[in-house]
């Protein structure tokens, strides 16, 4: 994984509260054996109507939206299944973090392995961000800290393994694989199950 | 019991620097969540470190037609076939154990788990699938992790995790009559909301709990992931051992004996201490259904959906379903019912659904199709004749897999159509394009196909 230490973009926002996974990228297209082209998926059901035509009025198909690669979503982003192919379809799309006052367990577990950035930020500020679409904002990783276009910067929670690994591009199945010696080690010393 | 269960797979402890090396005991997987890790093992010359704790079948985007399992019709959908060649390609090369297209023991992965009796108490299970919180119901800890954490797994039987926090859901009083485990799933999520678990594992305790079989208790762990908690464990107890014993993967003789010894330590401790804790009371419980775009989005059948003029996404959920602030669900009309799924596609599912269609047609207009969640489900219910009282009825009888709660498998909701559903997901378009999806329990799915309306079980109570 490319190490990342910062990310500076507009954003673009999608207020709902609870986008499931089945949103982010509808069932259909998980019938791949690679992790490669999701991006055409990402919102398809949002993005395009039941001819394939572009929905104009959904905001990734207005020109603002172009180049933006910081959602800011409502509560409980990437809630319902486990598929790894929603943040994958995100990234593929251009998308680099997403911005919520929640985020589900799962997504953000995946997300993190694939070097997409959930953030989670207190109610005033995704209430700021949902009021000024468009915004410029960055995100810092080592200091974990989000800037908002005034200067202000918000604090957001970030687990102290999952930084390392973004920030010096680790990757964890290196870490475990370092570690077999005591996954044998601890394979001897239990009871057969 | 969490922490019980924790500590005895620590590999290495977590600190505040690095997560918990966890053990797995268990890895299932599946077509759809491991081409993609299995790729990353070939890529860099891995092998499967413990083939013998890993079990592979093919569910999600398996056809449920039986002339394209078992032959004279080719899979319809040709990424899906593509899908299934690639595990079974991968399960040959890495030496796992598939339970393929046309074994006997196929079937829905979390329904094949615990009647293989491969799902045991105080193992840690994973699958690439978020209903993996199913197999708590034995007291095990089981969890759903993406395909990077599959490949994880595979190479090293372990996993980075933190330890989560614990929440205790105390379950008191048993159901009342024509009141199931579904509608009690339903009605705890209604109460904590659909990320009210995030974070957590849940823990469901209380007499209401004891008095649910093994079946019932995996219906209310499989939808854990609705409420945002990766897991939801039950103690096991009497029930559990004897729904356990003389299974295919169990132990025997001495060794159940020990085994046994070894799972009557697990349950919690009354001193354990719950970072939360919510009461509900199962006597008070209706049968539930949903009205929305969210499992949250529930409410007992004969209630009206509540006004929330101040909340944009709920109205665009209503307009979705083309539902209206204020009214009712009662005798709505149906366009399919689909009775299955690992929540409801066991065979005490099949029992209850066919208890209310036994001599009775399914409405006109009503396409209703019963897919049992594993081929040993499947051959139990023929021995019982359970088939014929729904294909008499006027249903269509499947082979097993995952089939309507997802669209990905040629089983499908038309789009504008409502589907009263057995399943856990009613999002937006997750049984088709356009599918208007009321999640609610296998009772309340037969009778609306009686009726062809949305229809209160208990009218069918003295059946």
């Amino acid at each position: 994984m490319e190490p990342i230490r910062a990310l500076r973009s507009r954003t673009v926002v999608l207020p709902a509260a609870n986008i499931d996974t089945d949103q982010i990228i509808p069932a259909r297209f998980l019938t791949t054996t690679t992790r490669d082209g999701l991006g055409k998926h990402l919102f398809a059901d949002w993005r395009y109507d039941a001819h394939g035509a572009p929905q104009s009025e959904f905001v990734l198909n207005r020109p603002a939206a172009h180049g933006c690669q910081i959602l800011v979503a409502g509560r409980n982003f990437g809630c319902g299944s486990s598929r790894e192919h929603a943040p994958w379809a995100l990234l593929d799309y251009g998308f680099r973090a997403v911005i919520s006052t929640q985020i589900a367990d799962i997504f953000r577990s995946n997300s993190l392995k694939n070097g997409f950035l959930p953030v989670v930020v207190d109610a005033p500020t995704s209430d700021w961000l949902m009021g000024h679409p468009g915004a410029d904002v960055s995100i810092d990783l080592p200091s974990a800290t989000l800037t908002l276009p005034s200067g202000a910067q918000v604090a957001f929670p970030l687990e102290t393994f999952a930084r390392y690994c973004l920030v010096n591009g680790i990757d964890e199945l290196g870490f475990l694989l370092e570690r077999q010696g005591q996954i044998e080690a601890f394979e001897r010393r239990r009871p057969a199950a | 019991m969490l922490e019980k269960i924790w500590d005895q797979h620590e590999v290495i402890p977590e600190s505040a620097d690095t997560p918990a090396v966890l053990y797995i005991d268990l890895h299932l997987i599946h077509e759809v969540t491991s081409p993609q890790a299995f790729a990353v093992l070939a890529e860099r010359g891995l092998g499967v470190r413990r083939p013998e704790l890993t079990l592979a079948t093919m569910d999600h985007s398996t056809p449920t037609r039986s002339e394209q399992i078992f032959g004279g019709a080719p899979i319809a959908i040709e990424s899906a076939a593509k899908q299934i060649r690639q595990l079974e390609k991968n399960c040959a090369r890495f030496g796992v154990e598939l339970l393929g297209l046309k074994s006997e023991q196929r079937g829905i992965v979390h329904v094949i788990g615990p009647e293989l009796g491969a799902t045991q108490p105080g193992k840690t299970i994973v699958c690439g699938d978020s209903h993996t919180s199913t197999h708590g119901a034995l007291g095990a800890l089981a969890f759903g992790i993406g395909t990077t954490e599959v490949g994880h797994v595979l190479a090293t039987q372990s996993l980075l995790q933190r330890k989560p926090r614990g929440l205790a859901i105390d379950v008191d009083h048993a159901l009342q009559a024509g009141v199931t485990a579904k509608d009690l799933i339903l009605a705890i999520i209604s109460r904590i909301g659909v990320s009210g678990g995030t974070g957590h594992v849940i823990e469901y305790r209380g007499a209401g709990i004891r008095a649910l079989d093994m079946e019932e208790r995996m219906t209310v762990c499989n939808m854990s992931i609705e409420a945002g908690a990766r897991a939801g464990m039950i103690a096991p107890d009497e029930t559990t051992y004897a729904w356990l014993a003389g299974r295919p993967r169990v132990a025997h003789g001495d060794a159940w004996d020990e085994a046994l010894e070894r799972w009557r330590q697990l349950p919690t401790d009354a001193a354990a201490r719950f970072d939360r804790r919510v009461e509900i009371d199962a006597a008070a419980v209706e049968p539930m259904i949903t009205y929305g775009t969210n499992p949250g989005m529930v409410m007992a059948i004969n209630a009206a959906i509540p006004e929330r003029p101040d909340d944009a996404a709920f109205e665009q959920a209503l307009a979705y379903m083309g539902f209206e602030a204020g009214a009712t669900l009662k005798d709505k009309p149906v366009n399919v019912v689909f009775l299955g799924s690992c929540t409801n596609g066991r065979l005490s599912d099949l029992r209850a659904a066919a208890a209310v269609l036994r001599g009775e047609k399914i409405a006109s207009g009503v396409t209703m199709l019963v897919v049992p969640g594993s081929q040993t489900v499947k051959r139990a219910a023929e021995a019982e004749g359970l088939h014929r009282i729904f294909m008499d009825a006027g249903a269509e009888w499947r082979e097993s897999g995952c089939s309507m709660c997802l669209g990905m498998n040629g089983d499908l909701v038309g789009s504008g159509e409502y589907s009263l559903s057995t399943s856990n997901r009613n999002f937006e378009g997750r049984q088709g394009v356009g599918a208007r999806t009321l999640l609610a329990s296998p009772l309340t799915a037969a009778a609306s196909a009686v009726r062809g309306r949305v229809t209160d079980p208990r009218e069918f109570l003295n059946h």
